[in-house]
């Protein structure tokens, strides 16, 4: 489906102002990730508001095509994400992490059931969604329509079962099945090639038997493109290898792993003290939000 | 006496009585459960013949996923066919699946509320000559401490068969604990059987002790009980098949009558089912315990009997038991 000029603004600005929200929670949650919900929000924008087979006012519609968040503590986007979507309100977000509150600090069912998992142990997403996918190629062979999405980080590329699954679904020729994988180079402890060398993913994933797309994780166009490509593999997994920047939208948090686990107002001090850091991001994030608009004008 | 009312099999202590694995059963309840319900799937990490999974594999190949040797992969696949609506039975060795694989069970299928029914075969140390390291006697523990999880432990083979298809109607994530070896056949097609319900195998007009086991060591209190009663002992025996959700109520209405209480188990004494027992009575009805099972070490090469003995799950171990309960 091509993106027109006027669908590509809007999708730039839902992004932003997924990110903006995402902002917010973690502000008034005082713990939980940064870098990666922000990295990730033009990828979820796409799948919203543009690629997934879902409908907000009916969450449990059997026919929805499937999204598992593997690496869960990036909830920060998706909630942002479902909200924005109309799936519960804006205003719910200011609960994140906050004791009763539908939006745990990692996903949970019991909480908020219209998620499809509950997830946070990272290496065990993909399986799942590996399970769903098979789930459909018993009941419809591989004809079946319906798109299994899994997000995953690089950092979970680690884990041992992220490379069962990916197996798994090599052999079964899971053509309805595609995963993302946000390389942002990032994990907790540092960047991904000092704690644990990663490269080639793409050769790993590829003897694995994926059809592996690699694509600028902030273009929406190429975002767009890649999924749309996914459908029209057939007999094979696709895997989207997504470069994205950690922290992506506020310059002064972009690239350095140690907004991987801070909330703003808890991050490194070196480019902005503590108490600074929330409204530097949003006004930098707001600041993007015009640009959008007056290049459009 | 044997309990009349639950048709036993009237050769428990005959020399020839039928022996069969308890794992067959559970091959064949699968089995049966694939026919009737057309939602039933099952995946195995490469022991597709030892845990008798073949029975299904067999019947319907597009509904068995060989995931080779890769027990957490087993347990997140299975909990994504269940959020499909699949009720997705799990097998491998009870080392490696509850053991290798726990944190995926607790969260990708438990946390996550999936209905996947977890297969341990091989459990305790009756798997024999392959050594500690196959001898799976830690699993009651691990899986009874996960909310929402079922454990079950039937003591034969047609006890198996009829778990197997009980659990399949739960909703809930069941584990399911089998043994490697031929053991008697105890049960009928005709004995009762409900999960949750435990079931007085061996009755007496006044016990002075009572023996509540679970899996194929009931036999052996089995036997125990009757070489007991020859030399004017009197106990009672409780087939505890399964271990959650316990059977509170008929657990302390047994404390009651028998006023003594040893537990018997081929698993860690501490954790296992004996310790399910004692967090009941200790809160309901405190009476004097005696534990059996393996007490705080791991297992070794040798023959079933032959460990049995070692550990101090044996006959003569029971019966040393009660004396020694019935004097306290």
């Amino acid at each position: 489906m091509e993106i027109t000029d006027e669908k590509l603004t809007e999708l730039k600005e839902k992004a932003n102002n997924i990110r903006i929200s995402l902002i917010e929670a973690l502000i008034t949650a005082g713990s939980g990730h940064t870098a990666g919900p922000l990295d990730m929000a033009d990828i979820f924008t796409v799948l919203y508001f543009h690629t997934l087979k879902h409908n907000p006012q009916k969450p449990d519609w059997p026919e929805r095509d499937r999204l598992v968040l593997s690496n869960g503590h990036i909830c920060p986007v998706l909630y942002s994400t479902m909200a924005h979507a109309g799936y519960f309100p804006v205003e719910e977000l200011k609960t994140l992490r906050k004791f009763g509150s539908r939006l745990q600090g990692h996903p949970h069912r019991d909480f908020l059931p219209m998620l499809e998992s509950s997830s946070g142990p990272l290496g065990s997403g993909l399986s799942q969604a590996v399970g769903m996918a098979l789930a459909d190629k018993i009941d419809y062979g591989l004809t079946s329509e319906r798109r299994i999405y899994a997000l995953l980080s690089d950092g979970e590329q680690d884990c041992g079962q992220t490379w069962e699954a990916a197996m798994l679904a090599g052999k079964e020729k899971l053509h309805n099945l595609t995963a993302v994988i946000d390389r942002n180079n990032i994990q907790i402890e540092g960047y991904t090639e000092n704690i644990m060398p990663l490269e080639s993913l793409s050769d790993k994933w590829c003897a694995w038997n994926w059809h592996v797309i690699e694509i600028d994780g902030h273009n929406i166009e190429e975002i767009a493109d890649a999924f749309e490509a996914a459908k029209g593999i057939f007999g094979k997994p696709t895997v989207i290898i997504a470069h994205t920047i950690a922290g992506k939208g506020v310059p002064e948090f972009e690239r350095d792993y140690r907004w991987h686990g801070s909330p703003p107002g808890k991050g490194p001090t070196d480019k902005v003290p503590a108490d600074k850091q929330g409204d530097v991001a949003l006004s930098e994030l707001r600041t993007l939000g015009g640009k959008i608009r007056s290049e459009h004008e | 006496m044997l309990n009349p009312d639950l048709k036993l099999n009237t050769k428990i202590f005959d020399k020839d009585v039928e022996q069969i694995p308890i794992r067959q059963g559970f091959g064949e309840g699968l089995l049966a459960a694939g026919e009737k319900n057309m939602q039933v799937v099952g995946l195995c990490a490469d022991l597709t013949e030892s845990t008798k999974m073949n029975l299904f594999a067999e019947k319907f190949p597009n509904r068995f996923i060989q995931v080779g040797v890769a027990e957490q992969n087993l347990a997140g696949v299975a909990s994504g066919l269940a959020a499909m609506g699949k009720i997705p039975f799990i097998s491998s060795y009870a080392m490696f699946s509850p053991g290798r694989n726990w944190e995926q069970i607790r969260t990708n299928i438990c946390y996550n509320d999936r209905p996947v029914k977890i297969i341990g075969s091989h459990a305790g140390i009756s798997v024999g000559p392959d050594g500690g390291t196959h001898q799976a006697i830690e699993d009651i523990a691990i899986t009874r401490v996960i909310p929402r999880m079922m454990v079950l432990s039937p003591c034969d083979a047609i006890e198996a068969k009829k778990a197997t298809l009980a659990s399949v109607d739960t909703g809930t994530p069941v584990y399911i604990r089998l043994a490697r070896e031929k053991t008697p056949i105890i049960t009928t097609e005709q004995t009762p059987f409900k999960i949750g319900k435990a079931e007085t195998y061996w009755t007496s007009e006044k016990p002075q002790a009572g023996i509540i086991a679970t899996g194929a060591l009931l036999h052996r209190a089995l036997l125990a009980a009757k070489e007991l009663e020859e030399q004017g002992i009197e106990v009672e025996v409780v087939n505890l098949a399964t271990i959650k959700p316990l059977d509170e109520e008929s657990i302390v209405k047994f404390a009651k009558k028998v006023g003594r209480i040893i537990t018997l188990e081929e698993h860690q004494i501490r954790g296992g089912m004996g310790s399910a027992v004692a967090e009941c009575l200790a809160k309901n009805f405190p009476v004097p315990m005696e534990f059996l099972g393996v007490d705080d070490q791991f297992g070794q090469s040798g023959t079933p009997d032959e460990l049995i003995e070692h550990y101090g799950m044996g006959t003569k171990s029971i019966i040393g038991a009660v004396n020694k309960i019935i004097k306290r």
